[in-house]
C-alpha cells in the first residue's frame, strides 16, 4: 500500500492475507520515523488497541478480546486481516478510517466464528491509535472479501437530515453509507449483481448470506456472484461535488468455488480454495457506475468488455477519466456517461489517473499504462491459460486478454488544452 | 509479479542440446538451422532438456524409480496440493509463481533440477522446502510436476482430479507437450 501521512503520522500496513500473516497498521512519527503505535487486527484487545474509547454501534462487535474468541484456538495468529488499501483522514475529529483484509485461510470451515477484526472497517484516533468503533461488513467471510476498499467522507442529507457519513463500495457488492461518528449503517444497497447474500440487516448490522452459496468441502459451488475479487476490488472511486455522484469502477464476474483443507506452511499460500471465474450476467466484465448516494441508485452505467481495474478521476470540467485493460484511456461526461474522448496507450491500464496544473499553468491528466495485477497476470506474468485455476481462477475470465493487449509500463501525460 | 518481462524469441537463447555435443558438427549445424526457421516448437527437446548451465552428462539414477511410476506420481500430486505449491503455481498454469505446464524451464526441467528447485528454493520467490518435506517426497512431487507438461506417459497419470472446480482429471485432459502460442479462446466459449 501507499502510506498516508495524516495528523503528523505516517500510516502503513502489511499485506499477505493469502499467506497466513497477522494484519496490522502502524503509525510512524512523521518527523523522527519512530514507531508511534501499532494496531493488530486480530488477537487480544491490547494488541488491537481496543480500550475505554471503543464504542462499536452493533452488539456483534462488543465483548472482551473478540479478536481471540471469535476464532478457533490460536487461529487468530495466522488469521490475516491485513491493511493494504486506503486510509481516509477526518481532521475535524482527528480520526482515520480504514478497512481490514480477508480472514485466512479462504476455506471458512477451518475458522468457525466471526473472525474479528477482519473484513471490516475501523475508526481510530490518529494520535494514539485507539479504536473508536468497528463495523464488520463480512462477519466470517466466505469469499475472500477483503474490506480494504476506499472510504469517501461526505457531509450529506440522509432521510432529510444532514449527516457526517462514510461511503464504501464494498467487495461484497454493497454500497455502505455509515455514520462516521458511530459506525451505524444508514444504508447498504447493491451496486453490482449479487446472489450470495440477500442484503444487510440494518438492525443487527449483519450481512444476510444465501445458504446455497456457502462453500463446502467436497463439493463445488457454482455461480457465486460476486467473485473473490468482489463486485469491486481495490481500484478507487471518485466523487464529484459538482454532480454529487460517486463514480465507481468495478467488475461483473461470477465464480465456481471449491474448498479443501489448507495446510499452514510458513511462506506459502494459506488458501484451501480453488476457483474459476467468468463473466457475470450480461457478459460484460467491467462497469463504471455513477452512483447517486442521496437517491441511493445509479444515475448511469457504462459497460466495459474487460474487467475495469483502474481507478476513476472526476474533474471540475465534469469529466470522468478511467482506463481499460485493453489500453483505452477514456473521458466520459460526468452527467451522462457519454464518451467524450479516448486515447489508446501501449498496454492495459490498471492504475489511477491524476489531474494537475503544471508549472506552466496548463492542466494535465496523467496515467500509467502496464497491465498486470490479479486480473492481468495472464499477460504480465505469462501464465498458461490452459489451466482454469491459474491466478486463483482469474485467468479463466480474461482468456482473450493476450489478444487485446501486451505487457508494458509507461507514463502518459495529456495536456487538456490540446 | 516478479517474473521477467517478455517471452524471448528462439534466437536469444540458442539451445544447447546433447545432439550438438554428441553428434559432432553436422548435427549441430542442422539443429541451429531448424532453430532459425521454425521458432519455438520443434527446437525444444521434448523431455524437458535443461539450459546449458544445468546440463549433466548422466541423469540421476533415481529418475528411473520415480518417473513413469503411477504410485510415486500420485503421491506427488497429493503433496503438491498439501505443500501449497498450487497456491503459487495453480494446477500448472501459474499465478504468483511461473507456469509449470509449459515448456520453459528457468532452472532446468529434469527430475534432479526440479528436486533441487523444491528443496533449495530459487531466488525470485520460490521458497525452500528442505526440512519441510523429505527428499523422497521432493522426488515424488517432481514426478508430478513433470506430468503437468506431459513429460510422463498418459497411462501413469492419476485419474483422481485433485483440483476442486476448475480442471479435468489428468487422464481426461488433453495436454500437449509444449505450449502453442495462440490457442486462446474467447470468454464466451469458456463460460460453462
Ligand atoms: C510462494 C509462492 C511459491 C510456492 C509456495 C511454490 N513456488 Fe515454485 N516458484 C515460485 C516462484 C516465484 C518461482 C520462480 C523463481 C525464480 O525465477 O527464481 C518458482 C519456481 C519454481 C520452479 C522452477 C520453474 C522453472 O522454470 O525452472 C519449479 C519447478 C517450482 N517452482 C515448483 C514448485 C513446487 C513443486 C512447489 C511446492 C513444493 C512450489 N514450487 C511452491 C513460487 C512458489
Amino acid at each position: 500500500m501507499a502510506p498516508l501521512v495524516a495528523g503528523g503520522k505516517v500510516l502503513v500496513g502489511n499485506a499477505g492475507g493469502e499467506f497466513g500473516v497477522r494484519g496490522w497498521l502502524a503509525a510512524l512519527d512523521a518527523g523522527s520515523g519512530r514507531l508511534a503505535w501499532k494496531a493488530y487486527n486480530t488477537g487480544p484487545d491490547k494488541d488491537v488497541l481496543i480500550g475505554q474509547a471503543f464504542r462499536p454501534f452493533y452488539p456483534m462487535d462488543r465483548g472482551k478480546d473478540l479478536g481471540i474468541h471469535s476464532w478457533p484456538p490460536e487461529q487468530w495468529k495466522i488469521g490475516g486481516g491485513t491493511v493494504w488499501g486506503w486510509i481516509s483522514f477526518d481532521p475535524a475529529s482527528n480520526t482515520i478510517f480504514y478497512g481490514t483484509g480477508n480472514p485466512g485461510p479462504w476455506n471458512h470451515e477451518q475458522r468457525p466464528g466471526d473472525n474479528k477484526w477482519t473484513a471490516g472497517v475501523f475508526a481510530r484516533n490518529v494520535s494514539t491509535g485507539e479504536a473508536k468503533w468497528f463495523y464488520q461488513t463480512s462477519p466470517h467471510d466466505l469469499y475472500d472479501h477483503d474490506d480494504i476498499n476506499e472510504q469517501i467522507l461526505l457531509d450529506m442529507p440522509v432521510a432529510g437530515r444532514m449527516r457526517l457519513v462514510l461511503i464504501r463500495p464494498g467487495r461484497n457488492g454493497y454500497l455502505y453509507v455509515l455514520d462516521r461518528q458511530t459506525g451505524q449503517v444508514l444504508s447498504a444497497d447493491p451496486f453490482g449483481y449479487i446472489n450470495s447474500s440477500r442484503g444487510v440487516n440494518l438492525r443487527s448490522g449483519r450481512l444476510i448470506p444465501v445458504k446455497e452459496k456457502e462453500p463446502q468441502a467436497g463439493r463445488v459451488v457454482r455461480n457465486i456472484c460476486p467473485t473473490a475479487s468482489g463486485a469491486k476490488d481495490w481500484n478507487p472511486s471518485a466523487f464529484s461535488p459538482r454532480t454529487g455522484l460517486i463514480y465507481i469502477p468495478h467488475i461483473n464476474l461470477c465464480m465456481d468455488l471449491g474448498v479443501l483443507e489448507a495446510n499452514y506452511v510458513v511462506g506459502t499460500p494459506y488458501l484451501g480454495a480453488e476457483s474459476k471465474v467468468y463473466a457475470g450476467p450480461g457478459g460484460y466484465r467491467g462497469v463504471l457506475t455513477a452512483w447517486d448516494p442521496v437517491a441511493r441508485k445509479p444515475a448511469w452505467e457504462v459497460h466495459e468488455d474487460l474487467p475495469l481495474w483502474s481507478g476513476a478521476l472526476a474533474t471540475a470540467g465534469d469529466l470522468v477519466f478511467y482506463g481499460t485493460m485493453d489500453g483505452w484511456f477514456k473521458a466520459v461526461d460526468a452527467r451522462s456517461g457519454k464518451l467524450r474522448w479516448r486515447a489508446k496507450v501501449d498496454s492495459g491500464i490498471i492504475s489511477q489517473p491524476v489531474a494537475y496544473r503544471g508549472a506552466d499553468g496548463r492542466e494535465y491528466v496523467a496515467v500509467i499504462s502496464g497491465v498486470g495485477g490479479w486480473a492481468g497476470a495472464l499477460v504480465s506474468a505469462q501464465l498458461d491459460p490452459r489451466d482454469n485455476s491459474a491466478a486463483l481462477g482469474f485467468v479463466n475470465a480474461v482468456r482473450d486478454l493476450p489478444n487485446k493487449t501486451k505487457s508494458g509500463g509507461r507514463l502518459f501525460v495529456f495536456a487538456l488544452d490540446g | 509479479m516478479r517474473l521477467p518481462k517478455g517471452r524471448t524469441g528462439c534466437l536469444s537463447h540458442p539451445p544447447l542440446s546433447p545432439p550438438c555435443i554428441q553428434g559432432g558438427r553436422l548435427a549441430c549445424a542442422l539443429f541451429l538451422c531448424l532453430g532459425l526457421t521454425a521458432c519455438d516448437r520443434e527446437q525444444r527437446s521434448l523431455n524437458g532438456q535443461p539450459k546449458a548451465e544445468t546440463i549433466a552428462l548422466a541423469n540421476d539414477p533415481r529418475d528411473l524409480s520415480y518417473q513413469e511410476n503411477s504410485y510415486q506420481l500420485s503421491q506427488g500430486q497429493r503433496l503438491y496440493k498439501w505443500m501449497n505449491c498450487s497456491g503459487c503455481h495453480a494446477n500448472g498454469g501459474g499465478g504468483m509463481g511461473p507456469p509449470l505446464m509449459d515448456d520453459e524451464w528457468r532452472y532446468g526441467g529434469r527430475m534432479e533440477d526440479i528436486v533441487r528447485t523444491i528443496l533449495h528454493g530459487r531466488p525470485n520467490g520460490m521458497p525452500r522446502f528442505e526440512g519441510k518435506i523429505t527428499e523422497q517426497e521432493a522426488w515424488q512431487i517432481a514426478s508430478y510436476v513433470r506430468s503437468l507438461s506431459a513429460q510422463q506417459g498418459q497411462d501413469v497419470l492419476s485419474a483422481r482430479p485433485d483440483s476442486m472446480s476448475a480442471s479435468e482429471p489428468p487422464t481426461l485432459a488433453e495436454r500437449g507437450k509444449v505450449l502453442p502460442e495462440n490457442n486462446l479462446t474467447g470468454p464466451k466459449d469458456e463460460q460453462n
